[in-house]
């Protein structure tokens, strides 16, 4: 029982973070229709930023800022390149996020170096004790400030101007052009936000998984899957989706096989595809012949 | 009209693949022209898909690394002779591929793309898992190849093999896109309602253009293991998947020699850039995102002006 | 010819075909009219297979045909257009009206990927009578043009060969000219009149009303997804809960 409760625990905690990179995804999906194949690659520039940030001797606050603007900034970049590119249709943009995110693994490569880095937890080393199973505090950490940007990004959609912009947006875009509403700010500022969720769920990973240049790559996948377990359609259906995902992996993990551990992301999506393509919330559409 | 109708392209084509011999310095070069002619079979198949059918496919590396998995196992493991383990792993592969193609297909765009990248990554984690079978990250490697009770061992050998086969792809395919089915292709392309109703089964034709993909990337998998004497799961990753996906886009979508061009362009790249050591993932991804932006129709789209005559999905 | 009972579709809370029956006589032009929003496109959509009937059933010559699947229902001799031009773009004209004659070409694989001889008889003969077509509709000059590049009215016409070369038996027109000036709309109304000299039954779907009473046989008012009416042009002209339902909106 313990020992579930330990799974069920470490389970929510990379959960949380799957749902955080699905998320950054599901927002650029519903304002532009881009399916960002780097989105991984922000949680490694936050990640790694830090770690480089720290070392070169700032203090923890600034660092985390500091390192949460930087990929911002590279969510701005990709935008412009996105806005730059002439052939808008779908096939070109998931290659042109591909390229970037090759693109910013590259950088990685040169800027920072090919090494596994960790930094110290930010709340110390000690642990709380639930039910036999151990939660340390930086896990409690992911889990708490998870749940505060879903209910920040919560109450920016729904209640603030600019929020309900956003959605109007995203919803329809001849109408929003009309009410005055500037798409391109809009959508440079969904690519912010993603780049920064993205990076802060890198940012408090770090201490816990360690992080290097190339491990974008499967926590970006595994976003999408979150994502689309929850639901392409609806941004927080992406936290239901990274947590159904995060616990069954580890369920997997400790029960089954842990090599297949990285396939149980894959075959979920794969189910939901195939059963429910518009995610576990959605309802059966009209029937077609 | 004679039986035997060859394209422009395609002389041209043959051409210049008698040609490149005479350039071959060493084994070195030969062997980065023949990865890329086998990548230029995956990239057709693939570009069929894409371009003409419309499918976009993120699992093709999966697939021809499959492919070549299982042609080393039935040769390493279980004895049997290279031809009848290729030709049982193009028998499986169609099989794998109708099946799959079926739930798949039904999907659209973004939702296409994830369920292959999805197919795609379990083939690679299954591969890297089952060690016994596959010797796991690490590879296994692969016995030479012996066609008839000859062995093929000198570069040249594997060059002319090669580059008949992919005329004889090429010219298959030709075929193909200027007949009944090839119209059917590029009506689903360019209106799924209005095929359907002049009595086109949209379903079961993008399942055909799947299977077809995956056959030939299938064989061009298994003859690239036997070539190199060595597999590993890097065969059928992901990235391998993008690369050939990159291969379509740069060479041209719906533009059948332009997956040609793509295929060599984007493996010589990595060649050319081993000087740049570090930097050179960082101008891979440059060189991506460039040509995205400002080439988006493919390189082939430059020869446009001098009317090749070569075959593409009018677009 | 064709027989349709208590057809109903529901989307959601709205009704949008309601126990709607009718029958259609071979060699016929029968004519669909309503108001917009009436259901009239659902009903085709429903009869071709591309919406599933929640309920009632459709016959064709006697076979049970509902919920038959739109590219099946070609082998069986219906056709139909769409109300927004589905073409194949970036196809030339030609190769459209050819899609319609593909399905008595041969498509075996090998047969294909070899050029056996069958493929080249094939794409002679009916790239005789694919331009044979063009021309009925004055545009074998344009026969390797881009369809992208022709004219919404020529594009509205293509679609009609092009369900010709299926060579139907019955053919579902959704709103044939709709947006089409009186020149073109004249030009589609004659092609439509040729059509029946090959025995052909057609279901026309229309505003148009001049069009419709000139070239109709026999009249199905729909309304709110119910049947309204049903008769002669005649009749239909005549009858009061048909003018009520039309008030401000058409012309007689």
């Amino acid at each position: 029982m313990t020992e579930l409760f330990a799974f069920l625990l470490s389970g929510i905690t990379v959960g949380f973070v799957y749902a955080l990179v699905g998320m950054g995804f599901t927002v650029i999906y519903n304002s532009s229709g881009i399916i960002n194949f780097a989105q991984g690659e922000f949680v490694m520039a936050g990640g790694m930023s830090m770690v480089f940030i720290l070392a070169a001797g700032v203090p923890l606050v600034p660092a985390f800022a500091l390192a949460i603007l930087l990929t911002a900034l590279l969510g701005i970049l990709l935008w412009k390149l996105t806005d730059l590119s002439k052939d808008s249709s779908q096939v070109s943009l998931i290659i042109l996020t591909l390229g970037f995110a090759i693109f910013l693994r590259g950088l990685a490569e040169v800027v920072f170096d090919k090494e596994l880095h960790t930094i110290p937890s930010f709340v110390g080393d000690g642990s709380l004790e639930l039910y036999g199973a151990i939660l340390s505090y930086q896990s409690l950490l992911i889990i708490a400030v998870s749940i505060l940007i879903v209910i920040v990004l919560w109450l920016f959609f729904k209640k603030t101007t600019l929020g309900k912009a956003m959605i109007a947006a995203s919803d329809n875009v001849e109408a929003a052009k009309l009410m005055g509403i500037n798409i391109k700010r809009i959508l440079m500022l969904n690519f912010a936000i993603s780049a920064s969720i993205a990076a802060i769920g890198g940012v408090l990973l770090t201490p816990i998984t360690s992080t290097n240049y190339e491990v974008g790559i499967m926590l970006g996948l595994k976003g999408f899957a979150a994502a689309i377990i929850g639901g392409l359609s609806n941004p927080f259906g992406a936290v239901l989706g990274g947590l159904i995902l995060g616990i069954m992996e580890v369920l997997v993990a400790g029960y089954l096989s842990s090599e297949y551990k990285d396939a149980v992301a894959f075959v979920i999506m794969l189910a939901i595809l195939f059963f429910r393509p518009g995610g576990i919330f959605s309802n059966l559409k009209a029937q077609r012949v | 009209m004679k039986t035997l109708k060859l394209s422009r392209s395609l002389i041209i084509l043959a051409v210049i693949l008698i040609l490149i011999p005479f350039f071959m310095s060493n084994d070195f070069y030969y062997e980065i022209v023949i990865v890329a002619l086998f990548n230029s079979m995956i990239v057709i198949g693939l570009n069929l898909l894409m371009g003409y059918a419309g499918q976009i496919s993120l699992a093709h590396g999966a697939f021809a690394g499959l492919g070549g998995y299982i042609s080393a196992v039935l040769v390493g493991h279980f004895g049997l002779p290279p031809l009848v383990s290729i030709g049982s792993a193009l028998v499986f592969m169609a099989l794998f591929a109708y099946i799959i193609s079926k739930p798949i297909l039904k999907l659209s765009g973004h939702y296409l793309a994830m369920a292959t990248l999805g197919i795609g990554v379990i083939i690679t984690i299954i591969l890297n898992s089952e060690e016994e079978l596959t010797g796991g990250a690490d590879g296994m490697s692969v016995e030479s190849l012996t066609l008839f009770g000859f062995e093929l061992s000198e570069s040249w050998q594997w060059y002319l093999l090669a580059a008949l086969l992919l005329l004889f792809i090429l010219w298959l395919i030709e075929n193909l896109i200027d007949s009944p089915l090839g119209r059917i292709l590029r009506s689903i392309h360019d209106s799924e309602k209005a095929s359907s109703s002049v009595g086109v089964d949209v379903s079961h034709y993008k399942s055909i253009v799947f299977v077809i993909s995956v056959v030939i990337a299938t064989l061009a998998g298994s003859l690239y293991a036997f070539f190199s004497g060595f597999i590993s799961p890097q065969e059928a990753s992901f990235n391998h998947s993008i690369e050939l996906v990159v291969m379509v886009v740069l060479g041209g979508m719906g533009r059948l020699y332009g997956a040609v061009v793509g295929a060599f362009i984007l493996t010589a790249l990595p060649q050319l850039l081993t000087s740049f050591e570090e930097y050179q993932t960082l101008i891979y991804g440059s060189i991506i995102i460039l040509v995205m932006i400002f080439m988006p129709k493919g390189v082939i789209s430059l020869f446009d002006r001098f009317d090749m005559g070569s075959h593409h999905a009018k677009s | 010819m064709l027989k349709a009972e208590y057809l109903t579709k529901r989307f959601g809370g709205v009704t949008a075909v309601d126990d709607f029956s009718f029958r259609v006589k071979k060699g016929t032009i029968h004519a669909i009219i309503g108001p917009n929003g009436a259901g009239k496109t659902t009903l085709v959509n429903m009869i071709t297979g591309v919406y599933s009937c929640d309920e009632g059933t459709v016959w064709l010559d006697g076979a049970d045909i509902t919920n038959t699947a739109t590219d099946q229902l070609v082998y069986r001799g219906v056709c139909r257009t769409f109300q927004h031009l589905e073409v194949c773009g970036n196809m030339t004209a030609l190769e459209n009206i050819l899609l319609g004659f593909d399905r008595y070409m041969t498509k075996n694989l090998m047969q294909v990927c070899f050029r056996s001889k069958r493929v080249r008889e094939d794409e002679a003969r009916y790239t005789q009578r694919a331009l044979h077509l063009l021309d009925l509709i004055g545009i074998a000059s344009h026969a390797h043009t881009k369809v992208k590049n022709l004219s919404y009215g020529i594009l509205k016409k293509l679609e009609i060969i092009r369900a010709l070369a299926t060579s139907p038996e019955l053919i579902l027109l959704d709103e044939p000219v709709a947006g089409l000036n009186p020149k073109e709309t004249a030009e589609v109304a004659a092609l439509i009149r040729t059509l029946t000299k090959d025995e052909v039954t057609i279901i026309l779907i229309e505003h148009d009303m001049r069009m419709v009473m000139e070239l109709s046989d026999y009249i199905t008012v729909m309304n709110f997804g119910k049947k309204l009416a049903e008769g002669t042009p005649k009749e239909i002209r005549d009858n009061p809960e048909v003018i009520k339902a039309y008030l401000g909106s058409g012309s007689f």
